[in-house]
């Protein structure tokens, strides 16, 4: 507190410069004066886009969400055709967006650590290779390694006719410039039992877990859990299925006057979306986790090693449980800039969410207010989504103190 | 202190730019600004397209410039503004360009509810597909299980969906953003087909290394009258447009060219040719122009069929016939209403 405002009085100065010399009362009213500009500022750009709207003599309305689309999108994982609503147009955007984010996310955090351990080997030409890998992809725009790669895909693998002869495996995988094409399976009757030994295999997995934390606590036997779980959630659903004779029949693609159909695709436009978002954050991620393995001091190795703690052990319950507090909030904004980079999709023509709802909606309806709305909304809801279960999930390794 | 000087600057700056948002009075806007601001494509060989110097040239860029010729009498001070499919409507109506002259379909709802109003028909059009020879398709019925590139935002989009789902067809549309990418798609083998309007078709094909490789199918799909547009509610600037357009074709009809029209701006015995160079009468006045805005126009880019015949006619590498934009004299739709 200023002490010093009795003298004040004395020298004669207004109660104005009183105040302002106060510096909890200037505080208070520079506060006061922010807000009520920030305020203002808002209220003129909205009440400045409703008198533009009107000027022009538009509504603001979202009734054409139910009316047919009238277009059609090649990629769609819902049923979906021209005469399908905006609503669900957007959906079909959302659900695109939604798959290459989290392919993405997937990949890249799979890359990301592989890059990020092989940085730190002691093997030279491993590390350099990593480093250079690192430097190179995260130092160029994602942009241009979208666009190069579906350069690549576009202009260097072969046309379909090509594939059909050339460029495939065993007459069942074909990769073109219209995509890789892929024989799709097609459920039999029998294919029940394989799903139901596959629940089966989890649940067990989860009972051996626990059952193995006991008996180590009380005895200190340690069951090779991981090889264990392996053989419950895949071997044993595949021996299930070999014995009720492989009930799943392909729908091999075969060439026809243009192109493939039947099986599955995987487009050209997300191949190259997705191994470019996924390479480019893996880059980030690579060094993240660098950072991350770094941070856990080399004593923590040594005094693990002295207990006898073989080195796969130590690495498992010692360095990487203190190595992912560090790892885990930039990661999570790692993911948010993955996801919010999917909407470069619009520069191959992906479908997604801001292709469809903010792209072609929008044109053909002509409601750019509305949709952008809607858009910026959805993103919004989708890295708020993202942001809480991170932060669950950091809270939950995050180190418990005593 | 720092603080507020710096939202004040800034919301200095926010109302500077609201306020330049103008509906009505676009020609006292572009009067002031001494420059008419054009939006075309992006790239479209015939229509619109930036030449070696990298100035635009073009049917619609030469429009573009017929318009300045009228309203600022200088057919060189057009700042030509491109935009997409998808954008242009919001340039337009964001008041960042005064005027489209965009290969744009004339819609009902693109001009009802869009707000936007389409001041004349400058090119009539239908949406064509074009194919390599090679595949040997010779209908468009057979185009079943195609892949086909088509620009995104435009009324072709919804065309062809209808087309290929009345014929029960099935299609794998990819989407392109600009007219330069569809014919990288197309040309790498991304997909079979591209469709477009047949202008563009025939003004695309003219830039591959070997046109004759490529063929259009018969098949017309849909009604594509393209044209200029203008923002709603300026009633005066669309009557401008409406009627620039019209004097390229009245020019063509009563024989005014490029190289005649100063010898006949002095006085003809055709008090109509008198009325449009403003020898006679004040048609110009009543448009807010100057008495000799016709003269400038055609003195500036000739008429209809000079500027068709420059960019897109027979002699040309897109080598369009007249056909359905010939004057209404010679059995085409292009038909001016008298000046009078």
């Amino acid at each position: 507190m200023n002490m010093t405002t009795a003298d004040h009085d004395v020298d004669g100065r207004s109660a104005l410069s009183k105040i302002w010399n106060n510096r909890e009362a200037r505080s208070v009213i520079l506060q006061i004066i922010t807000m009520a500009l920030l305020i203002g500022f808002f209220a003129f750009i909205i009440s400045n886009a409703v008198a533009n709207l009107a000027a022009v003599g538009k509504t603001f309305s979202y009734d054409f969400l139910s009316e047919p689309a009238s277009y059609d999108i090649n990629q769609s994982l819902i049923a979906y055709t021209s005469r399908d609503t905006h609503f669900r147009a957007g959906l079909v955007g959302l659900i695109n967006t939604g798959l290459v984010a989290a392919c993405g996310v997937v990949l890249a955090t799979i890359l990301g650590f592989i890059l990020g351990v092989l940085r730190l080997s002691p093997n030279y030409l491993l590390n350099r290779i990593s480093y250079c890998f690192i430097e190179f992809t995260r130092n160029v725009p994602v942009l241009l390694h979208i666009l190069l790669i579906h350069g690549i895909m576009v202009h260097s693998l072969p046309h379909p006719k090509v594939a059909n002869t050339e460029f495939n495996i065993a007459d069942l995988f074909f990769l073109s410039n219209r995509g890789v094409f892929a024989p799709k399976p097609i459920m039999q009757d029998l294919l029940w039992l394989t799903i139901i030994a596959f629940v089966i295999g989890i649940a067990f997995t989860v009972w051996f877990k626990r059952y193995a934390k006991i008996i180590k606590d009380e005895t200190g036997k340690i069951y090779p859990v991981f090889l264990i779980g392996l053989a419950a959630i895949i071997g044993f659903p595949a021996l299930v299925f070999i014995i009720t004779g492989a009930p799943v029949t392909w729908d091999v693609p075969t060439f026809g006057r243009f192109n493939f159909s039947g099986g599955v695709v995987l487009l050209p436009e997300f191949m190259a979306l997705w191994l470019a978002l996924s390479l480019y954050t893996s880059a980030f991620i690579a060094e993240i986790v660098r950072a991350g393995i770094l941070s856990v001091s080399h004593g923590q190795w040594e005094a693990a090693g002295a207990l006898g703690i073989r080195r796969g052990r130590i690495l498992n319950l010692v360095i990487i449980p203190q190595a992912l507090r560090v790892i885990i909030p930039p990661l999570t904004s790692q993911y948010l800039n993955l996801t919010k980079n999917s909407s470069l999709a619009i520069a191959i023509g992906y479908m997604d969410v801001v292709a469809t709802i903010g792209g072609i909606s929008l044109m053909q309806t002509g409601k750019e207010m509305e949709t952008m709305i809607l858009v910026i909304a959805i993103y919004l809801a989708i890295s708020l989504l993202i942001s809480m279960f991170m932060n669950w999930y950091n809270k939950r390794i995050k180190l418990v103190e005593r | 202190m720092k603080k507020i000087a710096f939202i004040t600057a800034a919301t200095a700056a926010v109302l500077a730019i609201g306020s330049s948002v103008a509906n009505a009075g676009t020609l006292d806007d572009v009067r002031k600004r001494g420059e008419l601001r054009c939006i075309v494509s992006t790239g479209l060989p015939g229509f619109a397209y930036t030449d070696a110097a990298g100035v635009y040239q073009g049917f619609d860029a030469d429009f573009c410039r017929a318009t300045a010729a009228a309203v600022l009498g200088d057919a060189s001070k057009v700042k030509f503004i491109p935009a997409t499919g998808k954008t242009r409507f919001t340039i337009l109506n964001s008041g960042e360009g005064d005027v489209l002259w965009r290969n744009t379909t004339y819609t009902f709802v693109r001009d009802v509810d869009v707000k936007t109003t389409f001041a004349a028909v400058n090119y009539y059009d239908g949406q064509g597909f074009m194919v390599p020879k090679k595949l040997g398709v010779k209908s468009a019925k057979e185009l079943g299980g195609a892949t086909v590139c088509i620009q995104t935002g435009t009324t072709t989009e919804l065309n062809l969906a209808d087309y290929f789902r009345s014929n029960k067809l099935k299609y794998e549309p990819v989407p392109i953003e600009t007219s330069d990418e569809a014919r990288t798609n197309y040309l790498a083998g991304r997909c079979d087909v591209y469709t477009t309007d047949a202008s563009g078709l025939a003004a695309s094909r003219a830039t591959f290394p070997t046109p004759k490789d490529h063929i259009i199918l018969p098949e017309i799909i849909s009604k594509e009258p393209l044209g200029p547009v203008v923002r709603h509610g300026d009633d005066q600037w669309g009557d401008i447009i409406r009627w620039v357009f019209n004097l390229t074709l009245g020019a063509e009809e009563l024989g005014v060219t490029k190289a005649n029209v100063a010898e006949m701006a002095k006085g003809t015995n055709n008090p109509e040719i008198n009325r449009m160079l403003g020898a006679e009468g004040d048609l110009g006045a009543m448009l807010g122009l100057e008495k000799d805005w016709g003269t400038k126009v055609i003195a500036a880019v000739g008429n209809y069929g000079e500027i068709f015949e420059r960019h897109i006619g027979k002699d040309t590498d897109i080598g369009l016939e007249r056909g359905l934009n010939a004057l209404w004299t010679n059995g085409g739709l292009q038909y001016s209403p008298p000046f009078r």
